[in-house]
């Protein structure tokens, strides 16, 4: 365990972004906190979380493919894609950092996907334990622990000090680079966590219970008739997407930049009316297939494929950011009623 | 630089049929001439024109062709309505192959196979039936049950009648929705004629058609007496990236693209009607 002063943590951001890339949660001016690539003066956000989650860093939500040039019947093929430069991804909170290991599910697995690949390959992850978990975060249904995140390195922070433990290869080396980090007593934390623990163990939607959502379940959920009511004011505006760390379906489109065609691939959403459509109509012709194919496959489809993991993570943006106050909680809570 | 799964090669038109008036059959091979992968019957590949799109086709051809890939599409979208206007010698872009395929050399060798297309439904059983009369002696009797809208519908509607029709232990069951002049034999849907043909329930049963065919034929092979895991088809959905991770072809916790796009009946019975 190592430890620095508050008032030394500019020369700790300063001695990271000298060999790499540096991200750390501050504030957009918008009220709004987000990763932004840190330089002299910026400082940390006091905000519980980012506006959207560390995916981002791995899973932008648009990169370039590969690119075409097309000349008479000729087409030529220009691989043009850069290579990452290493970075360090700073103050991600334990649910984001969970949301690593349910992407690395999707996009490690075979076919390895190496523009995610070499992307986890380049980051280093310093987790921060969080301070004051709110009432919209259910990170513990899912095992995770709000006062000892993992990831490569993890941090967690009071009034006087930045406490330090590397926890892989990837965080010994970077510690190893960094001697204004001094030694200290393991249990330095502990007042940290046991305060953070005290908070987790009030909050309203820590209570939410899954089990029954099993594979010989999977029909019994799918054709419940809580769907109809569930779904009825979705506006299919796909917001719950685009703020969750763990979705991860993505569209493949060109464009023509008159010189050259870029093939690129952005985030896309189940929620979207021409996720499937294909020329002959679509299979989920209205909100209600779409709104059940999101929730089935986070509490049922991804776990039956992944030794049981449910692919949420509890960060509650998708309860802070629905327009209509949906959210997996309140699925989950109306499926179970229904599983009895 | 890595080479990732969703950067297609490069590949040329070498020979373009027209088998009907919305369907062409395209003969694909790589840059350099040669076929650009093996498959498996029943497989599919990721065909695109840069500015255009990517789209799923199945492999008509047998992977006993030694030299190229046949793609029988139907002009029915973006992409398909660009690949019916362009001539030889275009160069497309082409990755694969894609998904499980039939089970030509495990569960469908030494049995009697029944296969029933409607159709462009015809262009992924294409590629096994040419695979079994190839390898002719590893299965018993061959019986084909085709039909489309009209006999200028049926898919190369000459190798049909010039070569399956000719070989011994290979019957083939032609039929079209109407009757028309030049046409003498079956008149009638697909559903119908196979109950009509009242096949021996001994088969294995390969099908492929529009859902309504399938709804159908389903229910009249059911009534006959054949049970679900006899019946294998295959299916598409849209498709972006065909590598199980792109999200638009899940159907419960399966990915057609990946786990399919060959299922049979019984599996399917355990995912959810989304298909």
């Amino acid at each position: 365990m190592k430890k620095i002063a508050i008032s030394k943590l500019n020369d700790l951001f300063s001695a990271i972004s000298k060999e790499k890339v540096l991200y750390i949660p501050a504030d957009d001016g918008a009220n709004q906190a987000r990763f932004t690539p840190w330089q002299e003066g910026l400082t940390l956000t006091d905000k519980l979380n980012t506006v959207r989650s560390a995916k981002d860093l791995f899973f932008p939500q648009v990169e370039n493919l590969v690119n075409f040039k097309n000349s008479g019947k000729a087409i030529q093929i220009i691989e043009n894609r850069t290579e990452p430069q290493p970075f360090v991804l700073f103050g991600v909170r334990a649910c984001d950092c969970r949301s690593f290991d349910i992407l690395d599910r999707v996009f490690l697995s075979d076919p390895v996907d190496t523009f995610y690949k070499t992307r986890r390959e380049q980051g280093v992850v310093i987790t921060l334990a969080c301070n004051r978990p709110t009432e919209t975060c259910f990170c513990g249904v899912f095992g995770i622990d709000g006062a000892d995140p993992q990831g490569d390195v993890t941090c967690w922070m009071d009034e006087a000090a930045l406490y330090w433990r590397a926890n892989t290869e990837k965080g010994e080396a970077l510690t190893a680079a960094l001697p204004m980090l001094t030694d200290c007593a393991e249990e330095a934390i502990d007042p940290i966590a046991a305060k953070i623990r005290s908070i987790l163990s009030k909050l309203p939607l820590n209570d939410l219970d899954l089990t029954g959502f099993n594979r010989d379940r999977m029909m019994e959920l799918f054709n419940s008739p809580q769907w109809e009511d569930l779904s009825q004011s979705c506006l299919g505006c796909g917001t719950c997407t685009f703020v969750c760390p763990t979705c991860q379906c993505y569209d493949v489109q060109d464009f023509d930049d008159g010189q050259q065609v870029r093939r690129f691939r952005c985030w896309d959403s189940c929620m979207f009316s021409d996720f499937t459509m294909m020329a002959h109509g679509t299979n989920r012709p209205t909100q209600k297939e779409r709104f059940r194919q999101r929730f089935m496959h986070k509490l049922s489809y991804f776990p039956n494929n992944n030794d049981g993991i449910f692919g949420c993570v509890g960060c509650g943006r998708c309860l802070q950011k629905c327009p209509i106050h949906m959210h997996i909680v309140k699925v989950a809570k109306a499926l179970k009623e229904d599983l009895k | 630089m890595k080479h990732d799964p969703l950067i297609p090669m490069l590949g040329v038109v070498t020979a373009i049929r027209t088998d009907t008036p919305d369907v062409k059959t395209f003969r694909v091979t790589g840059a350099d001439g040669q076929k650009p992968f093996i498959h498996i019957p029943g497989q599919c590949a990721m065909l695109s024109i840069p500015g255009v799109g990517e789209a799923l086709f199945s492999i008509t051809s047998s992977p006993t062709e030694e030299t190229y890939l046949d793609f029988s599409i139907k002009k029915c979208g973006c992409v398909t309505a660009w690949l019916h206007q362009m001539e030889v010698g275009q160069q497309i872009t082409i990755r694969g192959p894609y998904g499980n395929g039939f089970p030509v050399d495990t569960e469908l060798t030494g049995k009697d196979l029944l296969f029933i297309a409607g159709g462009i439904g015809l262009a992924p059983l294409h590629a096994v039936i040419n695979y079994c009369r190839h390898y002719r002696d590893r299965y018993g009797k061959i019986d084909i049950v085709y039909g489309s809208r009209s006999k200028q519908d049926l898919v190369d509607f000459p190798e049909i009648t010039e070569q399956w029709c000719k070989e011994s232990g290979i019957n083939v069951h032609l039929t079209i929705d109407n009757p028309q002049p030049d046409w003498d034999g079956h008149v009638g849907f697909v559903p119908n004629y196979v109950k009509e043909l009242n096949f021996d329930t001994a088969k294995t049963v390969l099908m492929c058609g529009p859902p309504i065919m399938i709804k159908f034929t389903l229910a009249g092979l059911m009534e006959l007496g054949f049970s679900r895991e006899q019946i294998y088809t295959t299916m598409e959905l849209r498709m972006k990236c065909a590598l199980g991770k792109c999200g638009r072809c899940n159907i419960g916790d399966k990915y057609v693209c990946k786990d399919g796009p060959v299922f049979r009946f019984d599996q399917l019975d355990e995912l959810p009607d989304e298909y």
